[in-house]
């Protein structure tokens, strides 16, 4: 068994905020609260890696792997560079990203590791880093985000990394940084007075909480194009995080989810959530949520009379 | 104080094979060359710049990307290292460069009184994008002039093309007033490519040019037919069936840099000057300038 190469995911919104100014409004000092619950728990935690996978790190040959054993510089928002500068200092797990290239390469992708001196690691890997991992108790590797990759190019990635995880026996917290909706107000303005850019938006990123809070990753996997159809600028082919958090996770729907916080960032839907590989829910969300990696045969649920 | 003017106004795209292939002192990785039929042109280009008397470069990049307005560099000197997030293995490239505060923000000042969201970055840690790097390193090697950057607001994506050509022409006609009342001579600078789908694989020599060629022919026959109405002076075509262009080629003008350009220009009606035209890793570069002093246009290609 593999499972728990995979100690929890976690989905956290790229904006600076939380890092750079929680006190500016109280939801950002709850999404804060939020990222510093989930700290602690991966302190708690056997982990003994981080991947983070980033949708403010576009690539375009192929995957990036940060592989900087030093990742270190003086980071600046493009937009919100009046918040204030991001010093970084990270350990990245160099070895595991060379193995990740390796995978990524045996099932069909171009992939490559970065490692340069003043790479710029982009806002959202490190608000999250800086927040999740702020001693670097835990060396990290960051995933680009292909701005050409669709579905099956995304999920192929996942899965690679998961080929990574299981030959180097490594037990990894992986982290999704990413918005739910992703329109932001285009005037500025009062923090104390954000809110998530429409009711439509904010209908939306509750019933995708609503699956994320039930462990459906798999169906919000499935339900990719549809949400980025429906909230998401068109700023890239796809809404990918779900794919690349289910592939790599486990495309399937056993997971114990739990919604720590959900506020606005300048307008765009931020949620902490946090995703737990489960054992015992196969089967009690709905009749066919059988293990989808060995097929047991029919569960006979009408003999047994409890439809 | 006489009236500032626009002495030259210049296509540049910024691939940074280009200044890979220059090998200049400032960037790490060191190359065999490659893209000549770009860097030629920008050699033509720069040459001409230095008959130009000119104060100040404003550029318009795509990769300095804000959602809450356009941004305006605010800070007199920045000096660091610019990596590119998608090609670091070619360009990691020291720069040390002077802005134009004053101009900068009376820019600023001017889009803002002119109804649009502006802001000031006054962060010195900020690092200079490396469109506008590479854009004014080939056409002024020397960086012996203060530059403006000004970001390009995302209008495409969060509303359409159109949205984003009103307001690029807006931004483009409050430049050229802070201008004309600066009393400066300006050269603007329109940062990016044409067609712009990239393969998304890399030769191993990333300067092979048995490998470089565009990325399909639907590309190349928009480019020239852009291109072709640059030769023209049709630039109010140009930019009518610009949401076209930029749909069918995925094109880099969404960024709606050219669009600014030719909005502080006033759409000229005369032909540009054109130095070169070559694809880098499939997308379309095409280097163009456009002179308003009749007696300084030439036929270049």
């Amino acid at each position: 068994m593999d499972h728990d190469i995979i100690q929890f995911g976690l989905y956290v919104p790229p904006h600076p905020h939380p890092l750079l100014s929680p006190g500016a409004s109280e939801g950002y000092q709850r999404l804060r609260d939020a990222f510093d619950t989930c700290r602690e728990r991966i302190e708690n935690s056997d982990a003994d890696l981080i991947i983070v996978y980033s949708t403010t790190w576009p690539s375009i040959i192929g995957h990036q792997f940060q592989a900087n054993p030093n990742s270190e510089w003086v980071h600046v928002d493009d937009d919100f560079h009046y918040l204030g500068s991001m010093p970084y200092s990270f350990t990245m797990d160099s070895v595991f990203a060379e193995a990740c290239v390796e995978k990524a390469k045996e099932r069909g992708l171009q992939a490559r590791t970065v490692n340069y001196d003043a790479f710029p690691i982009d806002t959202g890997s490190i608000t999250a880093l800086s927040l999740l991992n702020p001693e670097n108790r835990i060396p990290a590797t960051i995933v680009s985000s292909n701005m050409y990759a669709n579905r099956s190019e995304t999920i192929v990635l996942g899965k690679a990394i998961r080929d990574a995880l299981t030959e180097e026996k490594r037990k990894a917290v992986v982290v999704v940084v990413s918005s739910l909706s992703n329109r932001m107000f285009t005037e500025p303005i009062d923090p104390s007075k954000d809110r998530i850019h429409s009711q439509k938006d904010d209908d939306w990123n509750r019933k995708i909480l609503e699956f994320f809070e039930d462990g459906r990753l798999e169906d919000l996997s499935q339900l990719s194009r549809e949400i980025h159809g429906q909230i998401r600028v068109q700023k890239v082919v796809a809404y990918k995080p779900a794919w690349w958090m289910a592939s790599t996770m486990g495309q399937h729907n056993n997971y114990e989810g739990e919604v720590l916080s959900y506020e606005a960032l300048n307008g765009s839907g931020g949620a902490v959530i946090q995703l737990t590989p489960s054992v015992g829910s196969i089967g009690d969300k709905e009749f066919d949520e059988d293990d989808v990696e060995y097929y047991r045969g029919d569960r006979n649920v009408l003999d047994q009379g409890g439809v | 104080m006489s009236k500032g003017e626009i002495v030259l106004g210049a296509l540049a795209p910024h691939p940074p094979h280009v200044v890979y292939a220059e090998n200049p002192d400032q960037n790490e990785p060191v190359s065999e060359g490659g893209w000549e039929t770009l860097r030629w042109g920008y050699h033509r280009l720069a040459r001409k710049l230095e008959t130009i008397d000119y104060d100040v470069m404003v550029v318009f990049t795509p990769h300095w990307q804000t959602y809450v307005g356009t941004h305006f560099l605010g800070v007199p000197r920045f000096s660091s290292k610019s990596v590119d997030p998608v090609f670091p293995n070619i360009f990691r490239y020291n720069y040390d460069l002077e802005v134009d505060v004053d101009l900068s923000e009376a820019m600023c000042k001017a889009a803002s009184d002119a109804g649009l969201i502006t802001r000031m970055m006054r962060n010195p840690d900020f690092r200079v994008d490396y469109g506008t790097i590479t854009s004014c390193h080939m056409m002024n090697p020397r960086w012996d002039k203060p530059i403006i950057t000004i970001s390009s607001n995302r209008n495409t994506h969060y509303y359409s093309p159109e949205v984003m050509i009103e307001q690029a022409l807006a931004l483009g006609r409050a430049c050229r007033t802070a201008i004309e009342e600066s009393g400066k001579r300006v050269v603007l600078v329109s940062s990016h490519s044409l067609s712009h789908r990239h393969f998304v694989t890399e030769s191993p020599l990333p300067e092979d040019m048995s490998k470089e060629h565009i990325y399909n022919h639907s590309q190349y026959v928009w480019d020239m037919a852009l291109i072709d109405l640059f030769r023209q002076g049709k630039m109010r075509e140009a930019i009518d069936i610009m949401p076209e262009f930029t749909e069918q080629t995925i094109a880099e003008t969404e960024g709606g840099g050219l669009v600014w350009m030719m909005g502080a220009m006033g759409m000229p009606e005369y032909p540009a000057e054109i130095y070169g035209y070559q694809s880098v890793i499939g997308t379309g570069n095409c280097i163009a300038a456009w002179v308003p002093q009749p007696d300084k246009r030439e036929i270049v290609l």
